[in-house]
């Protein structure tokens, strides 16, 4: 059984699921019971400075994007940091970690945008005994029209600037949690490294309204009338989380800054995911908010069978590995060419293949007599549409064609590996060769 | 006196007040609207779908069902009766899993369909329940078609012929409307006065005159009808029934399963119609089963149902037998009737096993009576071996005892269309009859505005 044990930034955990700082990770009870269920560490749900808490809305505060039965595909909220009082969560975190200290526990902060606040809230949480601390520069909503959150996670000078004074003013190792409400998450990521963070997070949510109520004219959830945007998170954000983990993993500037992975884990396979391009361990709430704790049990046995059937002895062999494999389009190989195929055996005849390749791609698909589905090698452009749309998993596949055969479609020898860097209709690739 | 299942002879009340209410029930109640998001969201929205292709009225089902998913069953209603004027109750009769579920894709895939007659009723009934008419109809047309008969074929006809603004006068012989609707279809299927509910409804579209009780060569004559109208449609159904034709059939409760099912369904009070302790039924397709389950539900003891042919060469689908089964009707195939034993009436009945002999030609095997023969009990004996054609009117061409017809309904006569279980052509389904109802209709249209030939 491969062993699960991570240590990232120092801290180290019996796994790498970590519950992300949200309502599960609000008080003590809450964590007690997490830690009970197996998760391996804990964000704490973010704190304020000192003072009265905030408040939160009395009315609903989660919207929903349900799938197929009502499966949650995407939550958002509209809730704060913490409202519970600052010496409560510290009282109660100093308590937690006293007994279990096997366990991570980092503390997410969020305070106005002056040195002097950060130092303070930094000395309150000194002696708490906990491991780290996660700048919360992403909640997008309600704290961020007070200056704070998003507010500055979309500026990076403000990132670098925060960074560097929690490094300043305090020994813990410090984690910056990004936001995805950014055109280029490359910026925050580097603006983090400059000021000295020994890693960042991500992503927190993404900006949304999940849906108009179409009787009162209104976004929800809503409050007596009115809504607000909110911030997105679960299943439906994953592949946003991916791609912004992949580019900090890949980029030039950030290569090698640890990342804790964050959006839509649901199960082993998306930690793996996460993983595999470049997240050292990972975050999860929606799973969490949706399931309960007992989830991380799948999480750990899933992700330790995985890693022994890759013959993996820690979690650390995983991390990574498909990042040199994340390029740029123009890198990749033009000359691979693939065709789709139909399997009559699986095939169950619903003919979906037909319509959308028919209707909206490359009329590559023909109908025969009995339902009999094949595709036109001459005009398939191997788009993967009908695959994807195809209710059978293996029914359609690609077949590669292998190098010296003819496409039917082009006419053209399949040749090795050529990209658009030095493609004939690239003038800037003639203009290099002139 | 109280009785019990054990009461000897043919007695009412076998069971207590309650069990009838319950063995009478809606056997597939309607689904909760949790239910109803599940079963839509199975559809995978087949492109040319073969469950279209697999219903008689060729209803758009993937777009109905797409239209229940998104939270507008009313529209997926509307798509439905456009098709199919009586999808309320094709939705509770139709034997689904030979049609259109049959030939869901999911069905091949994973072996279980989308549940496409319960999500069926699911928007017809809500369209219903607000007993509002989906269609208007068009402006009058001057025309007059006598539609006779007003069972499904009948009720779809004129439903599509009062649409286009002809004037229809609706003839049947009996009080009520509806057909095998009202007096054949097993109770459990259309609980809770449905059929006429159904028929009260789709009369809202107006321009329908009903003339009940009125009967085609008694009251009124196909030369009477044809002066009096621009066309005639014929949806007469099957109104006699096969004899036995072995020895003692004349003997007291030897009766034919329809009559047996007619008086069923319109008793006011089921604890009050008696019924065997011992029945034999015998037959293999939808009638019998549905005269031994109800039979069985009325509190008989023992009930058997007597098939001469193999199990796969039933009638009744799979999923009818199993319901017989799981109601505790004994099913014994291969075995024909020899005779019926008794004093005066029914006390037994002889049956022969059978064997396959050398197909007769083209046909189905010949049957072979063995030596094996045995004996059932039988305080009554229900006949459910197949309808005929009533005696019908002179000129009228027959094929294979049915009424021939040509195209969408057309008679040897000209201005004479018939459609239903009395055309030749086509199963004798609910289903089909209102298909063949709707596209008579849309012929007899096409003749009256003067753009088709059958004059
Ligand atoms: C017991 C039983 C159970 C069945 N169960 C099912 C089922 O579960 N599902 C299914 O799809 N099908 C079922 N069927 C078959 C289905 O009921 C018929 O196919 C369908 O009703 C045929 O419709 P129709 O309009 O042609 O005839 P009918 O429904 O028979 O209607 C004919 C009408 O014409 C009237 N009529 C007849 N002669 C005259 C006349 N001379 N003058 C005036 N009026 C006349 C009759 O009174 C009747 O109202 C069942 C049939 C039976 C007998
Ligand atoms: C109700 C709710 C409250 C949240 N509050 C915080 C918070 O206080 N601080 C924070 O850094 N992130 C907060 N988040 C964001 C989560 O920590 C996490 O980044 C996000 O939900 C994406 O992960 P997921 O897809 O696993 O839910 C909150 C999320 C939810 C749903
Ligand atoms: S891969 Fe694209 S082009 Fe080829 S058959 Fe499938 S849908 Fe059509």
């Amino acid at each position: 059984m491969a062993d699960l044990t991570t240590t990232f930034i120092g801290i180290t955990s019996p796994n790498p699921f970590w519950l992300a700082s949200a309502p599960p990770t609000d008080k003590e009870y809450n964590v007690r019971r997490a830690f009970q269920a197996g998760w391996g560490g804990v964000v704490w749900k973010t704190l304020g400075a000192e003072g009265p808490p905030v408040v939160n809305v009395n009315g609903p505060r989660y919207g929903v994007v349900h799938g197929a039965d009502r499966r949650v595909l995407g939550l958002n909220n509209i809730e704060l940091i913490t409202d519970r009082p600052l010496e409560v969560n510290l009282r109660e975190i100093k308590s937690v970690k006293r007994d279990w200290p096997d366990r991570a526990l980092v503390i997410s902060l969020m305070v106005p945008c002056d040195e002097e606040s950060w130092r303070d809230i930094l000395a309150r949480i000194e002696d708490t005994g906990a491991d780290g601390v996660e700048l919360n520069f992403g909640c997008p909503h309600g704290m961020a029209e007070r200056g704070m959150g998003s507010a500055v996670g979309q500026v990076p000078e403000y990132i670098e600037m925060v960074t560097r004074w929690v490094k300043t003013h305090s020994r813990m190792p410090c984690i910056v949690k990004l936001t995805p409400n950014i055109a280029d998450i490359r910026k925050p990521a580097e603006a983090a490294k400059r000021g000295g963070a020994d890693a960042v997070s991500l992503i927190n949510t993404v900006n949304s309204i999940t849906a108009v109520n179409l009787d009162s004219f209104a976004p929800e959830p809503m409050i007596d009338g009115k809504g607000t945007h909110g911030g997105y998170c679960g299943p439906a954000v994953k592949p946003i989380a991916l791609n912004m983990v992949a580019e900090i993993a890949r980029s030039a500037e950030t290569r090698g800054l640890p990342i804790s992975g964050i959006g839509g884990i649901t199960t082993w396979r998306d930690a793996a995911e996460f993983m595999a391009l470049g997240a050292g361990n990972v975050q999860v709430c929606t799973a969490a908010m949706t399931y309960g704790f007992k989830v991380v049990q799948e999480m750990i046995s899933g992700l330790s069978d995985y890693l022994d059937g890759k013959g993996f002895a820690a979690t650390s062999e995983l991390v990574g590995r498909a990042v040199p494999n994340v390029t740029d389009w123009q890198f990749l190989n033009l000359n691979y060419v693939t065709k789709a195929q139909i399997d009559p055996d699986l095939c169950i005849g619903c003919g979906r293949c037909h319509a959308a390749c028919e209707d909206t791609s490359h009329q590559a698909i023909a109908m025969g007599p009995g339902r009999v589905f094949t595709v036109k090698d001459e005009d398939c452009v191997a788009c993967n549409l009908c695959l994807d749309v195809c209710p059978v998993e293996e029914c359609i596949t690609m077949r590669e064609l292998p190098e010296g055969a003819v496409d039917p479609r082009t006419g053209r020898v399949v040749a090795g590996y050529a990209n658009w860097t030095r493609h004939p209709n690239n003038p800037m690739a003639r203009e290099a060769a002139e | 006196m109280t009785n019990s299942q054990l009461t000897p002879g043919i007695v009412p009340g076998r069971l207590s007040p309650e069990s009838y209410a319950g063995n009478f029930a809606d056997i597939a109640p309607p689904l909760d609207p949790h239910e109803v998001q599940v079963a839509a969201d199975r559809c995978y929205f087949c492109h040319d779908a073969p469950c279209v292709a697999a219903c008689p009225t060729a209803i758009d089902i993937p777009l109905f069902i797409r239209q229940i998913a998104t939270g507008t069953p009313e529209a997926a209603a509307r798509t439905i009766f456009s098709q199919n004027i009586l999808g309320g109750i094709c939705a509770r009769v139709c034997p689904t899993e030979t049609l259109c579920e049959g030939a869901c894709v999911r069905e091949a895939a994973e072996g279980r369909p989308v549940a496409i007659g319960r999500l069926q009723r699911h928007a017809t009934d809500r369209l219903m329940a607000r007993n509002a008419h989906p269609f208007p109809r068009a402006e009058p047309s001057g025309k007059r078609v006598a539609v006779v008969g007003a069972g499904p074929a009948g009720l779809s006809a004129a439903h599509r012929l009062a649409m286009k603004g002809h004037e229809v006068t609706l003839y049947d012989a009996r009080p009520k409307a509806g057909g095998l609707n009202e007096y054949g279809i097993a109770a459990y299927k259309v609980a809770g006065g449905f059929a006429q509910a159904e028929v009260d409804w789709l009369m809202g579209i107006g321009g329908i005159a009903a003339k009940p009780g009125t009967m085609l060569g008694r009251d009124i004559t196909l030369d009477g009808l044809q002066a009096g109208h621009d066309a005639v449609f014929l949806g007469l159904g099957l109104g006699g029934v096969n004899a036995l034709r072995v020895e003692g059939e004349d003997m007291a409760h030897v009766l034919p399963a329809t009559g047996f099912i007619r008086e069923l369904r319109q008793a006011a009070d089921l604890a009050a119609l008696p019924i065997g302790r011992d029945v034999v039924v015998i037959g293999g397709g939808m009638t019998a089963i549905d005269a031994a389950v109800q039979a069985k539900l009325l509190g008989a003891e023992t009930v058997s149902l007597v098939y001469r042919r193999s199990r796969a060469a039933m009638g009744a689908s799979v999923v009818e037998q199993d319901l017989a089964a799981s109601k505790g009707v004994r099913i014994i195939c291969n075995a024909a009737p020899l005779q019926i034993i008794g004093n005066g009436a029914v006390a037994e009945v002889e049956f022969a096993y059978t064997g396959e002999v050398a197909p007769e030609a083209g046909g189905r095997p010949g049957l072979q009576l063995l030596p094996q023969t045995f004996r059932l009990r039988a305080d009554q004996v229900f006949k459910a071996i197949g309808q005929t054609l009533d005696e019908m009117p002179k000129g009228l061409a027959l094929a294979g005892g049915k009424i021939a017809v040509t195209g969408p309904g057309r008679t040897s006569l000209a201005g004479v269309w018939a459609g239903g279980d009395c055309a030749a052509g086509g199963d004798d389904l609910t289903v089909t009859a209102v298909a063949e109802g709707r596209d008579a209709a849309e012929d007899i249209h096409l003749f009256l505005t003067g753009s088709a030939a059958h004059g």
